[in-house]
């Protein structure tokens, strides 16, 4: 194995690749480009396909055909890109096909600009089309991870025939770390739902219309049962220092690494602040955020959007216990000094109402 | 002959409006059972009917997938042409059929078909256009006549306000690389006998591989129209027709010895430049062999990898902070620096700023060097600042840490550091760089200065990092002088 200095957006490539992807379907944004611009170049020396789109909303809809025809495939975008799909990103989660499409979070709204926020979690968490469906969400925040999630995303997409998302955010996919690349290659195989143009397949439809409301209903029933059934299996997390923490900074891409930092600062300086970063944003670990919160531990949720995020540890805490918001919009990524300073002040203040005051 | 049999490539019972039924769910008079059915007799008279996969629309023809006894896809407004060119991509084999309607192909999905077109997938389209939009009761479509009653232009279409209608085989025609555009009308027993005719030439033509084939069938929508059948016929070649003619506008594929292939429509000179540039040509054009996994992972890694050395021990985090104009090579100087801390087995990352605005404006970049694994990429305080110009130094002099240390391009920066609890070099870096013969390497100077003084990490690593890294490999060697140059100057310098 070799360890290969690359930005987060290549190691997508690589994840990619090993994960038996065989069609990318890429429009330019920035700053995801560069997802692009490695698939051209992989994809294509490989004997796999690239095929740059004329739109956002084509490349989406040829992974519908891709996938359709039993292909791993996957796109990348940012967030307008992201707006542009949500049609089909509802049509792939209706005929339940599995695709992989990476998100490397701009400001907006509207063309907003090129530096990271968080803020398309709504529209990629809690669904973004129409109808009632869910993605798997994934949220990296290292280059490898970049590359390994990417790689696992394929496996997961065909387990669950559902889209993976990837994720990510500017400073994820600009920042350089070295990565390990995967050794093996995890190639898909045939799905007896897809189709091949074959005898076998003939029968196979995709298709995502049900005009009687009884057959909707149905499978929208099914869609919300493997929706419930994957938290059991699919969620993921990470904790770091919570054990005596009175205060847990909860996290996840940039904003997880930079709480990284602040914790093992306050750390050094005797707070009692820890960690907790969810590395599946669908399904949500409230079960991790719960048990904190009976423990006694308050939140602090910082991200870079309105605090979507807090809504779901807000829901999953349920009241026992404060949830605080470190928001920053814009592009506006805060230094560690102004997160660990909010930290701080927080800290007292839990203190405080422990005594007997208001947080 | 028409036959009066149903085709293999049609179920034998239809179950979209009940069980066992033989009847389709379009209106009386309608033409999309016409076209299904020659469509069908095509696929049987071809012998594909397990290679056809069938795109159905949005629109009237959305239960395509009811009747004909093939694989199967229905898409979302307008896009068929692109899941088509998904599907397409996947198997080369299978028989790739977009059915649409007006208002999904020349509406909703102008851009679709337009690049499919273009790009001469290998595909057969069917485009039924009948002048208004049908399954949802009757608005006015692209095609819609000017003066023509509909839900949504009920004093008549207007063209001051709709535009004219457009006509898709003439749009299509506008474009090199499809090889067969045709339009029939289903107005009369002849039309139907050519129509059947163009609808197997259109599939034909895909079966052989010779690219994107576009058929326009003008047909009725009595219901809609609000006449009978009959009527409905009549209606149809007396008005559809004059403003959209009835014509083969590109059979590509008539004088075959001339056409090879889908794109046949390109200048040869264009083709070939093509195929000479991609990095293998081979005669197997623009697609390369699928590689096994082997070859994979060896594409992956790229570069030959680096001896990885026993990690070394630094006394703390280096926090790197490189700015200066854009070109300076201050990004690819912080790639240096982190190929360097790699080589070492250290934690490492760099972040730069980016896009647009950067160019030949201010860059940074990012690094930190670490024991530990590295939280915040961020580097808001440096203990080392590389400022390649004047606005750097006005920008991040302040950040740095007490104690840190200052590297500054004394070329170009003529004003001294103001802080004094801070160490500073004054390195003329663009001079020393110029002097070598090698102006970009201004970079490379400062990254020699900043590792010999600290001693962070040894020099001697980014002489091994450099031919590995730089792209243009005339210069590996300038580069690797450049370096006993700025130690040379150091030392004569820097050491008393």
């Amino acid at each position: 194995m070799s360890r290969v200095l690359m930005k987060g957006n290549e190691a997508v490539v690589h994840g990619a690749l090993t994960g038996g992807a065989t069609h990318f379907f890429g429009y330019p944004i920035t700053p995801a480009s560069e997802i692009a611009q490695a698939g051209a170049r992989y994809f294509t020396l490989s004997g796999r396909t690239f095929l740059q789109a004329e739109s956002e909303v084509a490349a989406i809809n040829m992974i519908y055909g891709a996938s359709g025809a039993g292909a791993r495939t996957m796109t990348a975008t940012s967030g307008p890109g992201l707006s542009l799909m949500a049609e089909g990103l509802s049509y792939l989660a209706g005929a339940e096909l599995p695709a992989v499409v990476v998100d490397v979070q701009r400001a907006g709204p509207g063309l907003g600009n090129i530096w990271p926020e968080q803020s398309d979690y709504n529209a990629v968490v809690k669904g973004g089309g129409h109808g009632n469906y869910k993605n798997i969400v994934v949220a990296p925040n290292s280059a490898q991870e970049m590359c390994d999630m990417t790689r696992e995303a394929f496996a997961l997409a065909d387990s669950y025939r559902m889209t993976v998302i990837i994720l990510s955010d500017a400073y994820i996919g600009q920042m350089m770390e070295p990565v390990d690349i995967p050794e093996t290659v995890s190639h898909g195989v045939r799905k007896s739902w897809a189709l091949y143009g074959d005898a076998e397949s003939r029968g196979n439809l995709i298709s995502s219309i049900l005009m009687n409301p009884q057959l909707q209903s149905g499978h929208n029933e099914m869609l919300q049962q493997k929706y419930r059934d994957i938290e059991s299996t699919v969620t993921d997390y990470e904790t770091y220092e919570t054990e005596d923490a009175d205060l847990v900074l909860t996290a996840f891409g940039i904003s997880s690494r930079i709480s990284l930092t602040v914790v093992k600062e306050l750390r050094k300086q005797g707070y009692r602040v820890g960690l907790l970063r969810p590395k599946t944003l669908f399904p949500f670990p409230s079960i991790a955020v719960r048990e904190l919160a009976e423990a006694g531990k308050a939140f602090a949720v910082f991200e870079l959007n309105y605090g979507m995020m807090a809504d779901d540890v807000a829901l999953a805490v349920n009241g026992i216990s404060p949830v605080l918001r470190y928001n920053w919009l814009g592009g506006i990524v805060p230094t560690v000094k102004e997160v660990a300073g909010k930290v701080v002040e927080d800290l007292g203040r839990i203190a405080a109402s422990k005594r007997g005051g208001a947080v | 002959m028409m036959t009066h049999t149903k085709p293999d490539a049609f179920y034998d019972t239809f179950e979209r409006k009940g069980h066992n039924d033989k009847n389709t769910h379009y209106c009386p008079g309608c033409g999309h059972g016409t076209i299904h059915k020659l469509i069908a007799e095509a696929i049987d008279d071809l012998g594909i009917r397990d290679r056809v996969i069938f795109h159905s629309p949005v629109g009237c023809s959305v239960f395509a997938y009811y009747y004909f006894d093939t694989g199967n896809i229905q898409c979302s407004h307008g896009r068929a042409p692109a899941v088509a060119t998904g599907v397409r991509r996947v198997h080369n084999d299978a028989v790739v059929i977009s059915y649409q309607g007006d208002g999904d192909l020349a509406g909703i999905g102008t851009a679709e078909i337009i690049h499919a077109a273009n790009r001469g997938e290998n595909i057969t389209v069917f485009f039924v256009n009948n002048a208004i939009y049908g399954m949802t009761g009757g608005q006015m479509a692209p095609t819609t006549l000017q003066g023509q009653k509909t839900l949504t232009t009920p004093l008549g279409r207007d063209s001051v306000r709709d535009g004219l209608p457009i006509g898709m085989s003439e749009v299509i025609n506008a474009l090199k690389t499809p090889v067969y555009i045709e339009r029939v009308t289903l107005s009369s027993a002849k039309g139907v006998m050519k129509t059947k005719k163009a609808i197997r030439k259109g599939l034909e033509y895909q079966v052989d591989g010779r690219g994107f084939s576009f058929i326009e069938i003008l047909s009725p929508c009595p219901v809609n129209w609000k006449m009978d059948p009959v009527a409905s016929r009549k209606w149809l070649a007396e008005n559809l027709e004059p403003i959209f003619p009835v014509a083969c506008f590109r059979d590509s594929c008539t004088n075959s010895s001339a056409v090879i292939s889908a794109r046949a429509a390109l200048e040869v000179s264009e083709l070939t430049e093509a195929v000479e540039s991609s990095p293998a040509a081979s005669e197997n054009a623009g697609h390369l062999p699928f590689m096994g996994d082997d070859q994979l992972i060896s594409l992956l890694n790229g570069e030959i990898p680096l001896e990885r050395l026993e990690t070394i021990q630094l006394a703390e985090d280096q926090l790197v902070k490189i700015a200066g104009f854009g070109g300076q090579g201050v990004l690819s100087g912080g790639v240096l620096l982190a190929k360097c801390g790699i080589a070492e087995s250290l934690h490492t990352t760099w972040l730069p700023s980016y896009g647009p605005e950067m160019r030949g404006g201010r860059a940074y970049a990012s690094v930190i060097l670490s024991n530990d694994e590295i939280g915040s990429p961020v580097v808001d305080n440096p203990n080392v600042l590389i400022a390649m110009n004047t606005p750097s130094l006005e920008a991040f002099e302040n950040d740095v840490v007490p104690g840190g240390l200052i590297l500054v391009n004394s070329s170009i920066v003529s004003r001294k550091v103001s802080r004094e609890d801070v160490q500073v070099l004054y390195v003329p870096a663009s001079n020393i760089a110029k002097e070598g013969g090698l102006t970009a390497a201004a970079n490379v100077v400062m990254l020699a200065v900043y590792l010999h003084h600290t001693g962070k990490i040894p020099v001697e690593r980014l002489k091994d990092i450099i031919p590995a890294t730089v792209k243009r490999k005339e210069f590996v060697e300038e580069n690797l002088k450049m370096i006993d140059r700025t130690l040379n100057y150091y030392d004569t310098h820097f050491r008393s």
